[in-house]
């Protein structure tokens, strides 16, 4: 199937409603219902859920650009997660009910901070070997106090009662952890735009700063961790659904380093005006920082991979790394 | 942006390369240290590189008719994958294979494919590059090495430095101007084949810090070269030397310099069952090297969509490099903060070659600022 037939009315979708003042309004609180019912009505919520349960029963790599799509657009509702939640529950013959769903890995029905769970319905919690859909009016809900953020923490006294299947092998962590490769590989293409736009236009010393070719190496190394983050988001849903555990660290580890760097670059090139709240910049590298931290950092996920490869029998990295996705 | 690097699969039949490639270097290599593996593409070895030619592993992207074997640049990427993993010295036929004879296919006269392909295909015939000269290093264009039109053909005088193999190679393709001066850059530069034992060509090695002497000075004194010694158009040197550079910047020599050092480290924490900030290393940099590669297939995917992928390689190539030269600091670096652990001398000696020779990494074939500057045009800066 290709997937570019699926990636422009998606677009076209998200340019309609995830403009800058979309994302602001809701940020302060404001209602996500308008823009959740045409996502419920478009039908890509339904995008991985197979054909037999209605849905597209597209392949991860068919999905993946529509992820990027969400993080270039820095879309306020939990899009992508709902596909992996419906995908999860149609599994198991369970059909999901409407309203946005969050991915919760928790650990003694505790989470940290979920991103979008503010503006959620729903959370997908992971227990032990089960996966619970739960209310998250049922839950305590926690905000970080971070400006701006729609990131929640959750708790629940009980075991959530709801619909209800087996975890996938390796839990949910993995398939969070492709959704935020993808998600930082958009976001960061976004930026990467936005940051040689600027600096073509901004004059100083009589010429734009782009000419400078101190600034020309910043942009290039920026141009260099965009390239990586989206093959590592390419790769890590390369392979079937659920991911393969070694090409999702390869891609979290990959899209979270690259995160870090992209934000600063485009925060050092942009000078002053990019720390403004005015600015669309912070719209970005908010997220960027938020999502790097999200379903693992660099560091959880190289130690996860190395472990698999010290444990491994290849002979060589190479032969290592050639068997992933 | 550059979203023409997605990533791509070897197919089947390339694939199918490397169980029998793998096959003739471990019977070929048993035995070699890895201090003297981590040479890669530089380590030098004839003997070795005719046994690949024999076994149709050389000039693999050539024609049939010039006794390649047809295939693409998939191929090419699987056996120097494995020739690479294994720290193979291929050095001796490493520039012919890659730049020299696709050269020659694309801008040589007949008699020049015919004359000189089948000989590197064999493994017989090495060639080496001059590009640098004492004033000209990044600034390429500015080279002074001169060659006037005589009643036979060419009269060479100038100097190379910096050459790789040149004393061990047969020929080298020198990039010389033939017209005009310095001063008018791209214009006036042609490519030459010199043969490297004519009379006033003087090779003197240059060793360097290892000790090894891989690259030499060349010098040319009256140099009589025949009328076809001219590779491709009087004039068109620069836009033909772009494009060799495009084949020198885009394989996977450019991620895999240290991955013998990687190798041997991860066996000695594995040999000692220690995990922690060593499962945390080993997956750091096998993380960014399986990135690393996917690019770099991605790369080679361009090559096989008939591009010339300059740009593209040159992101490759900065970040490849880069993580190359990261290898030997984390892994000291961790080495040395286990002081009372018992490091054998060889892992020990393949840390510090790799350590002192990593600063070529991203000189060679175009140092890193040149590169982020082609990266910068590409973006539409300037």
């Amino acid at each position: 199937m290709d997937s570019s037939e699926f990636l422009h009315p998606f677009t076209r979708l998200l340019e309609d409603l995830a403009g800058s003042a979309d994302i602001r309004r809701i940020e302060a609180g404001g209602s996500l219902a308008e823009l959740w019912d045409s996502f419920e009505a478009s039908g890509f919520l339904d995008a991985l859920t197979p054909e037999v349960a209605g849905g597209a029963g597209l392949g991860l790599s068919d999905v993946e650009p529509l992820w990027q799509a969400l993080g270039r657009y820095v879309v306020p509702a939990p899009v992508g997660e709902t596909m992996i939640a419906r995908a999860l529950l149609a599994q198991a013959g369970l059909e999901a009910p409407r309203g946005p769903i969050v991915l919760a890995a928790a650990k003694d029905l505790r989470t940290g901070p979920i991103p979008l769970a503010l503006v959620a319905d729903w959370a997908l919690v992971e227990t032990g070997e089960r996966l619970v859909l739960g209310r998250l009016r049922e839950a305590s809900v926690g905000g970080t106090g971070v400006h701006n953020s729609l990131a929640a923490t959750l708790a629940w006294p009980a075991e959530p009662q709801g619909l209800s299947t087996t975890a996938p092998s390796g839990g949910l962590r993995p398939l969070g952890a492709i959704l935020r490769a993808a998600a930082i590989a958009g976001a960061a293409d976004r930026l990467l735009e936005m940051t040689v736009a600027y600096a073509n236009d901004r004059v100083q010393f009589a010429k734009p700063i782009g000419r400078q070719q101190a600034v020309q190496q910043q942009l290039a190394v920026m141009a260099e961790q965009v390239v990586c983050a989206r093959i590592a988001a390419q790769l890590g849903c390369a392979c079937g659904f659920p991911p393969q555990l070694a090409a999702a660290a390869v891609a979290k580890q990959i899209a979270s380093s690259a995160a870090v760097q992209v934000a600063n670059i485009a925060h050092g090139v942009h000078g002053a005006i990019g720390v403004s709240e005015e600015h669309d910049l912070q719209l970005f590298t908010r997220r960027l920082h938020e999502w790097r931290l999200t379903d693992g950092s660099e560091a959880y996920w190289a130690e996860r991979l190395g472990a698999l490869r010290l444990d491994s029998p290849a002979a060589s990295s190479v032969e290592f790394i050639r068997a992933i996705a | 942006m550059f979203d023409t690097l997605t990533l791509s699969h070897l197919p089947p039949e390339d694939e199918a390369l490397r169980a029998p490639v793998r096959t003739l270097i471990a019977r070929t290599l048993a035995g070699l240290p890895n201090d003297k593996r981590a040479r890669s593409w530089q380590g030098f070895d004839a003997d070795f590189s005719r046994q690949l030619g024999a076994a149709g592993y050389l000039g693999l992207t050539l024609p049939q008719r010039y006794g390649g074997a047809a295939r693409g640049p998939f191929a090419r990427f699987v056996v120097v994958e494995e020739l690479l993993s294994a720290g193979a010295p291929v050095a001796a036929h490493w520039i012919a294979d890659r730049q020299s004879a696709p050269l020659i296919l694309n801008y040589g006269t007949e008699a020049q494919r015919e004359f000189y392909l089948p000989r590197v295909c064999r493994g017989e015939t090495f060639f080496c590059i001059g590009m640098s000269e004492p004033g000209s290093g990044s600034d390429l264009a500015s080279v002074r090495t001169r060659a006037e039109r005589t009643s036979q053909g060419w009269r060479l005088n100038g100097q190379k430095i910096w050459t790789t193999n040149a004393m061990q190679s047969d020929y080298m393709i020198a990039l010389v101007r033939t017209s005009g001066e310095p001063k008018d850059r791209h214009a006036g530069l042609s490519q030459l084949i010199v043969d490297l034992r004519s009379p006033g060509v003087t090779i003197r090695p240059i060793v360097d810090l290892t000790g090894d002497a891989h690259f030499a000075e060349v010098f040319f004194d009256n140099v009589e070269l025949a009328d076809d010694a001219l590779i491709g158009q009087e004039g068109a040197g620069w836009t033909q030397v772009m494009a060799e550079l495009a084949f020198e910047r885009s394989g996977p020599e450019r991620i895999y310099s240290s991955v013998v050092l990687l190798d041997a480290w991860l066996r000695h924490v594995a040999s000692l069952g220690r995990r922690g900030d060593a499962a945390r290393l080993a997956g750091q940099l096998t993380g960014q090297l399986a990135a690393l590669r996917a690019l770099s297939v991605a790369v080679t995917a361009r090559l096989d969509a008939g591009e010339s992928p300059i740009l593209e390689a040159s992101v490759v190539k900065d970040l490849g490099t880069t993580f190359e030269q990261s290898v030997p600091v984390l892994i000291g670096d961790d080495l040395g903060a286990h002081p009372d652990e018992p490091v054998d001398s060889e892992l020990y000696r393949t840390l510090l070659y790799v350590s002192h020779i990593a600063p070529s990494f991203s000189l060679r074939g175009g140092t890193r600022e040149i590169l982020r500057g082609i990266i910068a045009r590409g973006l539409g800066l300037r």
